[in-house]
């Protein structure tokens, strides 16, 4: 059941940095964004949203040792609602027919997102105070 | 039932961390990859082979450097270099051989990158990088499985 679980939570971590490549190519290119690769990349936030807190909770109540109030796993969750309403913005910045304001500021609200992705790894990695 | 939470010496996390950030953003790299380059063959759009090409040099072969020296250095850290375990071979058999494909893809988007822009005639050579980075991919998640489940 653990191996479960944490495969299942890795698997959706890797489906984030998915949704965090595909963005930093358009974020980085002048080129206008491809709305089918645009899709890859929101499907695997939904799917590595989901699953990671989803997964997450249940690893952290399933481990003796960790609880859902540890004050690593609370900072993940809001490091992780960040992430999720930062990409939404970011994602209307890419959409077609977005002005060069729009998608400066996307491409703003994208770095933030691959930011706290990034705090989210360290975060899982060092465990502060577990 | 349930298991109890392990705990690693400190000095470890910082080579993990340099490893698992770089496994992910390989993973990561190469659903972009593979996506742009399929889409290039079917399209034979420039851009996308272009795209395709760039996702490679900059976002694979970087992280998968940083993956392996990851890899390296926390096996070295947890005195692993010359262990036989099963998830062990998986994840340095992966690896090793990824590094292969990698250059094999690159050479191909590349090719298929200059073909299109010459006379949009890439579409095969974007069709054989965009499939090694997809079963690239594929190997991929079986390691992240692998170093995740740790079957022995």
């Amino acid at each position: 059941m653990y191996d479960t679980l944490l495969v299942l939570h890795m698997f959706s971590a890797a489906a984030l940095f998915g949704t965090v490549a595909v963005y930093s190519a358009y974020a980085l290119s002048t080129t206008p964004a491809d709305a089918r690769v645009l899709g890859v990349g929101r499907v695997l936030w939904a799917i590595g949203g989901l699953g990671t807190i989803v997964f997450g909770i249940w690893l952290a109540i399933y481990v003796d040792g960790y609880h859902p109030w540890d004050g690593w796993i609370l900072g993940a969750i809001v490091l992780w609602a960040i992430a999720t309403e930062l990409g939404r913005r970011a994602e209307i910045g890419f959409t077609e027919g977005a002005d060069a304001g729009a998608r400066s500021q996307a491409t703003m609200m994208h770095w933030l997102r691959t930011a706290a992705v990034i705090a989210l790894l360290v975060l899982m990695i060092y465990k502060p105070g577990a | 039932m349930s298991v109890i939470a392990a705990i690693r010496p400190d000095e470890w996390n910082f080579p993990l961390l340099m490893h698992v950030l770089g496994a992910f953003l390989l993973v990561g790299a190469l659903v972009l990859t593979a996506s742009v380059l399929l889409l290039a063959s079917r399209d034979g759009t420039v851009s996308q082979a272009r795209l395709g090409f760039r996702s490679l040099l900059f976002g694979v072969l970087p992280a998968w450097i940083l993956m392996r020296g990851g890899a390296q250095w926390i096996a070295n850290k947890e005195g692993l270099e010359n262990a036989k375990l099963t998830w062990l071979d998986i994840g340095f058999s992966t690896a090793d051989t990824g590094i292969v494909v990698i250059l094999i893809s690159l050479l191909l988007a590349g090719l298929a990158m200059r073909r299109t822009a010459r006379d949009g005639g890439g579409s095969g050579l974007a069709t054989g990088a965009g499939v090694l980075s997809a079963l690239l991919l594929i190997a991929y998640l079986v390691t992240l499985w692998a170093m995740s489940a740790k079957p022995t």
